[in-house]
């Protein structure tokens, strides 16, 4: 049993690790526009090219 | 209106909200300026989707000189930052041509306030989760080895759950004991004072075992408690900052600016808040007053629907008052201020909207009555269970363990959980829907109504007229001379007519109606003396006539028309049970004419802003229920003193403020709204009922001796389980 003795520090390291991990989104306010997110991803970054542009500009 | 505006469509592309272009004057006042950057937060309405945010964002980061503009879906807040030339107007002035509403936006210290708490309770709960995870490792093996364990590692084991659950519970347990310690000062007890002394005892009994080498610890238990009222304060913090939001347009609104005139008649860019009494105001053509005023110089069409609810624009000249709220359509005005804006029409309305909050705060949730009877009901069964063993020969701490074991196993987690789940599930469905929630307890108030009072202009009918009579080419000839003009009825034309050309030298004179050229010929649309028609009697409606240099006037006739859905939704309405009337401040042969259309037996016309308070004061009196619906600043002090109140998505800013929520689209949102809170008022007794009956089954095993930690954190985890997924069914069923 003597095991435990690494693995529950481990454990308990990986846990800490995820818990920074949220703390970190929570204060760089990763929460503050969910809704904003969500749409943001479908959004092209990028335009068509000149010449293939048609009567809607 | 530009070719530019044409290509793309007005405001939200998704139609999810109408698009609007009120402008909020000079903004130049509300920029921050630090090394040359200069920020601005705007508060952007109608703004609902990606399309929105592309096409805000891509506009803006076009212009010279802007360094970076984000726009927050959530919140419609919009920063922008920027160096040089580029002038605060020019970028909301961007931003209103896209179809969007804008005004300068401040956060004020509530605000921030509030946003910090939830920030609070989020990492709080962060950190109770990950030491519920790895306390729950610790104690599955414990139980899982239960008999094989040796004492020394089983030990070794709970010092290791405890050395986590310590730091955890001082942190993350701060947000009760805190509370519970202002209430016991005060000499009360609240709903913090159980959960809090659950949490000590659990932990101070835990550690108790530990060190005397014992069988049982309850530290996994006592985080759990604490993790899942964290998740019911979070949700419960969040849902009441969001409508805390809603409400701070209000304010935004009265951090418009407006031009003051100098005493060598240059105009200066103000704050609302700095006006003086007798400041020469200058109200140019589109703009909305914010403080009253008393014309000084010029003569132009206004329009006073916000108002008064008078759906047609009034012509005003020297000598003549127009209240704060009202739009001035055509010509530029110079007024003398009536006082400062806090003196205004709009602020006396603001404080009838506080005493009528004050009157609602005073409204009893139901979450509240349950609190009031669970606490003593907790307390005296622990209480009596630890004398009753004690009497029956039991050690202290034998004693001591069974009547902790009841506090742990009866704290109110279900109950913590019960309403906050039901009501963010409740607010999220509709929103979907196209329905904003102002406050989570609007939704028990909407739930008891059994009195319906409607507004006429804006609620009942679409609040702009619709052109009704049949026209050949002449429609595009006089949407030549309305393209022009911004009163009411040539806009009407204009929608029927669709983009074209525009006449030339063109010519508006306030109250009679617009005059220009086309192919060299002149042309006139106005009133029947003006434009030179025989006045024909009998006619019903506002009407414009259009007259050429050798045609026949031809009469165009408009009518305020009804939403699609209103005789639908009203007839449904009236089937349930509910008393319907009609309350407005327009005209009695127009308010009569919907009534008679709807079937609609009461009605009151030409009704005054105090007027309407006093109806709702008086059916209030009578015991009933009312749900008020309307628009109008008439409107705001009748919404505030309602039972609970609705307001379309097109109304004044104020009206929003002062109801519990606002619906986008038809009249059919009031029956969604009725539907969706009694559902979500069933769930939430039956969320009771269900913490109720899990008490019955948990007390009699914990004060028989008979709950292991294996066994209290089954049982916690079972009934807010089950509390949240039949919270859950809010959303699956439809009407």
């Amino acid at each position: 049993m003597t095991i435990i003795i690494y693995l529950i520090p481990v454990a308990l390291g990986l846990g800490l690790l995820g818990l920074g991990a949220f703390l970190w989104s929570v204060t760089s306010d990763q929460y503050d526009d969910l809704d904003g997110a969500a749409h943001r991803i479908l959004i092209d970054d990028d335009v068509p090219l000149p010449t293939h542009t048609d009567a809607s500009e | 209106m530009t070719a530019a505006a044409q290509s793309s469509p007005s405001g939200c592309p998704s139609g999810l909200a109408p698009s609007s272009t009120s402008l909020a004057g000079d903004l130049s006042a509300f920029v921050v300026e630090k090394r040359g950057l200069k920020t601005l937060t705007l508060s952007v309405r109608g703004a609902k989707c990606g399309g929105c945010l592309s096409k805000i964002e891509n506009k803006l980061n076009a212009l010279s000189g802007i360094q970076n503009a984000r726009m927050n879906l959530s919140n419609g807040k919009l920063a922008v930052a920027w160096t040089g030339p580029l002038s605060a107007d020019t970028i909301a002035s961007t931003v209103s041509d896209l179809g969007y509403g804008v005004s300068a936006f401040s956060e004020d210290g509530s605000a921030k306030a509030a946003k910090s708490e939830e920030r609070g309770l989020l990492i709080s709960l962060g950190v109770a989760a990950f030491a519920l995870a790895n306390i729950m490792l610790l104690s599955v093996s414990v139980w899982g080895g239960h008999g094989e364990m040796g004492a020394q590692t089983r030990t070794a084991l709970h010092g290791i759950s405890g050395l986590i659950a310590l730091p955890v519970l001082l942190f993350s347990g701060r947000h009760f004991f805190q509370s519970a310690f202002a209430a016991l000062r005060h000499g009360h007890a609240n709903m913090d004072v159980p959960i809090s002394l659950a949490l000590i005892l659990a932990f101070g009994v835990s550690v108790w075992e530990t060190i005397t080498g014992g069988e049982h610890a309850y530290f996994d238990a006592s985080v759990m408690l604490l993790s899942f009222l964290l998740i019911g304060r979070f949700l419960d913090a969040r849902l009441r900052r969001q409508t805390q939001a809603a409400a701070h347009e209000l304010a935004a609104l009265q951090n418009r600016s407006l031009n003051r005139l100098t005493a060598d008649g240059d105009a200066e860019a103000i704050r609302a808040d700095q006006v003086q009494k007798g400041d020469r105001i200058l109200l140019a053509a589109g703009e909305r007053a914010i403080v009253d005023l008393k014309i000084t110089q010029g003569m132009s069409g206004v329009d006073e629907s916000l108002v008064s609810g008078e759906s047609l624009p009034r012509t005003i000249g020297r000598g003549e008052t127009i209240y704060a709220g009202s739009l001035n359509l055509d010509h530029p005005l110079t007024g003398e201020a009536l006082g400062p804006a806090s003196d205004s029409l709009l602020s006396q309305i603001t404080d009838m909207l506080e005493a009528g909050e004050q009157k609602r705060a005073r409204y009893r949730q139901i979450a509240d009555k349950a609190v009031s009877l669970y606490v003593p009901f907790v307390h005296t069964t622990a209480a009596l269970a630890f004398v009753v063993w004690l009497l029956m020969g039991a050690s202290i701490h034998q004693a001591t363990l069974i009547a902790v074991s009841t506090l742990i196993i009866t704290c109110p987690c279900a109950l913590a959980l019960a309403a906050p789940v039901a009501q963010v599930v409740a607010s999220g469905t509709l929103f979907k829907k196209g329905i904003f929630l102002r406050s989570g307890d609007a939704l028990e108030r909407f739930a008891e109504i059994d009195h319906l009072v409607l507004d006429k202009t804006g609620t009942l009918t679409l609040g702009t007229p619709q052109l009704v009579s049949e026209h050949g080419p002449e429609l595009d000839l006089a949407a030549q001379l309305a393209r022009a003009s911004r009163h009411p009825l040539s806009r009407a034309i204009v929608a029927q007519a669709g983009p074209g050309p525009v006449a030339e030298y063109i010519l508006e004179q306030p109250g009679l109606g617009v005059e220009g050229w086309i192919d060299g010929q002149r042309y006139r649309l106005g009133s029947a003396e003006w434009v030179g028609a025989e006045q024909v009697s009998a006619q019903t409606g506002p009407s414009l006539w259009f007259a050429g240099p050798d045609d026949e006037p031809i009469l165009f006739r408009f009518e305020d028309q009804l939403h699609a859905d209103a005789g639908a939704t009203l007839t449904a309405l009236k089937q349930s049970g509910l008393g319907v009337e009609i309350l407005s401040g327009d005209r009695p042969d127009a308010v009569s004419k919907i009534a008679d259309t709807l079937q609609i037996e009461t009605w009151h016309a030409q009704v005054s802003p105090t007027g309407k308070a006093e109806r709702l004061e008086a059916l209030n009196a009578s015991g009933k229920k009312v749900l008020m619906v309307g628009d109008g600043l008439n409107d705001a002090g009748a919404l505030a003193l309602a039972h609970a109140s609705l307001a379309p998505g097109g109304a004044m800013d104020v009206s929003q403020s002062a109801s519990d929520a606002v619906y986008s689209g038809g009249l059919a949102a009031i029956r969604t709204v009725l539907s969706v809170s009694t559902r979500t008022k069933r769930v939430m007794l039956q969320n009771f009922g269900l913490a109720a009956a899990y008490n019955c089954i948990a007390v009699p095993i914990a004060v028989t001796g008979h709950v292991t930690p294996l066994i209290a954190a089954i049982a916690m985890s079972a009934s807010s389980l089950i509390v949240t997924l039949n919270a859950l069914r809010i959303k699956g069923e439809h009407s």
